[in-house]
């Protein structure tokens, strides 16, 4: 599993900015950001290189965070790769919360990020021939 | 007779109290029909012989005495006595509108000083116990009001006034081996925020008790304070034209604010008729002060909204209990055309502390020629939002609890923890913004 900051996000100008340049300041690299919003508020998910760190740094800053695990699966950054996965997925019968994905561009790999409502999802994913990633590798990246 | 300051007072036997305050208006009416032109005025202009009032009940044919009375009296011109008896004077907040300023004589500042004692008596305070007074010193009657009571129930003072909340937790955690906090709910629940930001759990220390009052609160707001803060919370009522704080206070049965009787003669009146209610009937509370001399004044109304409890307290005082304060009629907001009260609102958001924190604020603007109202409540900082839908399902339960009580739709804003701005006196929970466009 990978840990995920979550951060509530009021619909108003500039929270995204603040959000960003605190991370900055405290020298924390974003691996993927992913922002859900509906019309009243957002929830910013973020994989980073230092978790505890960014969930100290934001709340200092008055931000609401919390951390969730999630699935992170490694998939060849080409056409038909995510929907194998997601066939996977499906044909186990687990269901997606959501997913976003991180891509590395210079070696054709990308990162799928999926919360799953499955106690077990990382060893069906495993068994369908796919290379499920642990927290540490987005450490230090 | 436990938890009594006074018992011989505080347990009279009903007749007699009733027999005192009758002897109290039979002075008072005429004294003030020679010593106030304004009352002089209003009984000539009602046709009223001052020197003809016999029972208790004779004083439903007076007019009422009115905010604008004072104000029209700005700053002296209805002190009841002469200004060199005078010894302090306090100052309405102006909550809604202009100042209105009361005087106050040696016997005054004691009478007052022992209604608060009965107060911090029935809360459970001795002489052994510290008494925490963060209520604004000055011309607000909270601070200098706690603090009198205190001293002559013979607890120890702090007198800490509001604001520089770091070091209020300070003197909290280190100064008081035992005893009780006095300030406004709201600035109690703020309190507790910023001992869990330092670390310091509240409901650890040998605080026992609270009185709190100067704003209307809601049972659900006195659970929340009890739990985070580990004490009794108590509700006491008062307001400066009357006296200050303790004109009315709660016992240890938490069934209802027993009033001063033998210093204040209240009547529940209807809200548009102006006549009196049967006991029991919600309307607004009118006040005659039987004791004052400095500001006396008759049948003043303060439109505060209440109901005289039925029954018999079971603490053994015989003095008759008033509801907590529902809200004040002119806070009432008519929002098209429904009456809110903010505290309906907030009796609804304290139903939602597993996921909102009890900080909101009630917005109103005009849209196109339509009043809308936003409700503003922040997130508590425990619930875990990550899913999109369990906000929106927050939203939605809010909401729909909102329109229900109050029979009008609101837009919900569910905002960051900590971002609406806290307050050391009273709490800012209503912006109309309908004027100003």
């Amino acid at each position: 599993m990978a840990q995920q900051l979550s951060v509530f996000l009021e619909n108003a100008p500039g929270r995204l900015n603040r959000l960003a340049n605190c991370l900055g300041e405290q020298e924390i690299n974003m691996h993927a950001l992913f922002v859900a919003d509906t019309s009243d508020f957002g929830v910013a998910r973020i994989i980073c290189d230092r978790t505890e760190d960014a969930v100290k740094a934001l709340r200092e800053e008055g931000f609401s965070v919390t951390t969730t695990d999630v699935v992170a699966v490694e998939i060849p950054d080409t056409p038909g790769a995510l929907g194998t996965l997601f066939t996977a997925i499906a044909d186990a019968g687990i269901d997606i919360s959501y997913s976003y994905c991180l891509v590395e561009p210079v070696t054709k790999k990308a990162v799928n990020f999926c919360r799953l409502k499955c106690p077990n999802a990382e060893e069906v994913i495993e068994a369908a021939g796919f290379r499920v990633l642990g927290d540490s590798v987005f450490h230090g990246m | 007779m436990s938890h009594q300051y006074n018992p011989s007072v505080e347990s009279m036997p009903a007749a007699q109290l009733q027999a005192l305050q009758q002897d109290q208006l039979r002075q008072l009416v005429p004294h003030l029909y020679q010593a106030v032109p304004v009352y002089k005025h209003k009984f000539d202009q009602a046709g009223i012989d001052p020197f003809a009032l016999q029972s208790l009940a004779d004083l439903a044919q007076l007019p009422f005495t009115t905010k604008d009375d004072l104000r029209a009296a700005y700053p002296y011109a209805m002190f009841s006595a002469p200004t060199r008896d005078i010894v302090r004077v306090h100052a309405s907040s102006g909550t809604t509108g202009s100042i209105s300023v009361v005087g106050y004589t040696t016997k005054d500042i004691a009478n007052w000083a022992e209604c608060v004692a009965r107060a911090i008596v029935a809360a459970g305070g001795t002489a052994d116990d510290f008494l925490h007074v963060a209520y604004g010193y000055g011309l607000f009657t909270g601070g200098l009001g706690l603090h009198y009571g205190a001293e002559l129930m013979g607890a120890c003072v702090i007198p800490i006034s509001g604001g520089n909340t770091k070091r209020q937790i300070q003197f909290l955690r280190d100064l008081m081996s035992t005893g009780g906090l006095a300030c406004t709910p709201s600035y109690a629940l703020l309190l507790a925020e910023e001992a869990a930001a330092q670390g310091v759990d509240l409901a650890a220390l040998p605080l026992r008790f609270g009185i709190f009052g100067a704003e209307p609160w809601s049972e659900n707001m006195r659970s929340q304070i009890e739990a985070q803060l580990g004490i009794d919370a108590y509700d006491i009522y008062g307001l400066s034209e009357i006296m200050g704080p303790g004109v009315a206070f709660e016992c240890q049965a938490k069934d209802g604010l027993h009033i001063n009787e033998d210093q204040f003669y209240v009547e529940v009146v209807d809200r548009e008729t102006g006549e009196c209610v049967q006991d029991g009937q919600y309307g607004e509370l009118v006040f005659t002060t039987l004791a004052k001399q400095g500001s006396a004044l008759l049948r003043y109304n303060t439109h505060d909204i209440s109901r005289i409890v039925p029954g018999v307290c079971s603490c053994g005082r015989t003095h008759k209990r008033i509801e907590r304060i529902t809200g004040r009629s002119d806070d009432m907001i008519i929002v098209r055309g429904v009456n809110v009260y903010p505290s309906q609102i907030e009796q609804v958001l304290l139903g939602f502390t597993d996921r909102l924190a009890p900080q909101y604020q009630v917005v109103l603007t005009r849209e196109a020629a339509m009043d809308a109202m936003e409700v503003r409540v922040e997130l508590s900082p425990n619930f875990d939002f990550d899913e999109i839908s369990a906000l929106e399902r927050l939203s939605i339960e809010v909401r729909t609890a909102i329109a229900s009580v109050l029979s009008v739709s609101v837009k919900l804003s569910i905002v960051e923890p900590y971002s609406i701005a806290r307050t050391e006196g009273k709490a800012v929970r209503l912006v109309d913004r309908r004027t100003a466009e």
